[in-house]
């Protein structure tokens, strides 16, 4: 054999051990891969069937607080009035007043009423029904009215000014103040067993 | 004759590096990728065990649903209570 010929060949057999050593070696690594990709698998398969129903439960979850929002904010606008309404959501969550006109479909300034009244009194001045709070100016005349804005609480009690007496000209009848304690009297005893009760 | 002589030392000195060269990147590339999917794992099983209160959004679904309803009671009840602007 000539020696150009067995160069060849060593330099053939050279590049087919080179090939061997390095793509075994290449799908061992490739086998530990698959391996690992095998493990991890599984946990993301479990995170893609966990987070499944994510997106079905929090739209239900934003739709039912959509339609509670709506339901405040209509109750809100109802009662405080459109001008008011933004208003007094701006003075509780600070921003929130601008969205309220976007849902209302207007702009423009809100007028944060908590900046002007404190929170008691604006529910004060809200059941007496005065005037659109946040409109005017916070000097002038009392908005509340004492007279006409307690006739709802007076037209609760049958007689606002007290107790009155159960026959004409007889005393005025103020059930007494219940007795507490270990020692109190049982409830529908009478009188006169107390006073039995007292000479012993 | 000469032209084999040629052709052996470009096998040589050419052909068997540049094979050598290109397995040993192939080679490199696959052991890189074998620490990340290592390391990917416990990744993975903390992401899917973080997910586990994911159940609880049901509860926190129906949660929504009676609270919604409660507030839709009192503002009824406030909406009789109170007179219109």
């Amino acid at each position: 054999m000539e020696a150009a010929a067995v160069v060849t060949l060593i330099a053939v057999v050279l590049v087919i051990l080179a090939l061997v050593t390095y793509l075994v070696a290449v799908i061992l690594e490739l086998r530990k891969i698959t391996a690992g990709l095998d493990a991890v698998i599984g946990s993301v398969g479990g995170i893609v069937r966990k987070s499944r129903p994510v997106n079905g439960v929090v739209e239900s979850i934003n739709s039912d607080l959509s339609a509670g929002t709506d339901l405040l904010e209509g109750l809100l606008e109802k009662k405080a009035g459109r001008d008011d309404a933004a208003g007094l959501v701006e003075s509780v969550f600070p921003g929130a007043g601008a969205s309220v006109l976007e849902r209302q479909g207007r702009t423009g300034e809100v007028k944060n009423i908590g900046e002007v009244y404190t929170r008691g009194a604006v529910q004060l001045a809200r059941l007496g029904r005065e005037s659109p709070l946040g409109a005017g100016a916070m000097s002038g005349a009392a908005l509340r009215d004492p007279t006409n804005s307690s006739a709802a609480a007076r037209m609760l009690y049958t007689h606002p000014s007290g107790p009155v007496a159960d026959e004409p000209g007889g005393a005025r009848h103020r059930p007494r103040s219940p007795t507490i304690g270990t020692e109190a009297q049982e409830e529908g005893a009478s009188a006169s067993d107390e006073s039995k009760e007292s000479g012993r | 004759m000469t032209l084999w002589w040629i052709g052996n030392v470009v096998l040589l000195l050419v052909i068997v590096p540049v094979v050598v060269i290109l397995l040993r990147g192939v080679l490199n590339a696959a052991k890189a990728v074998t620490p990340a999917v290592d390391a990917l794992r416990p990744v993975a099983e903390a992401a899917s065990k973080d997910l586990d209160a994911v159940e609880l959004l049901n509860t926190t679904q129906e949660q929504v649903s009676q609270t919604v309803a409660v507030v839709a009671n009192y503002g009824a009840s406030l909406d009789t209570i109170l007179e219109d602007a």
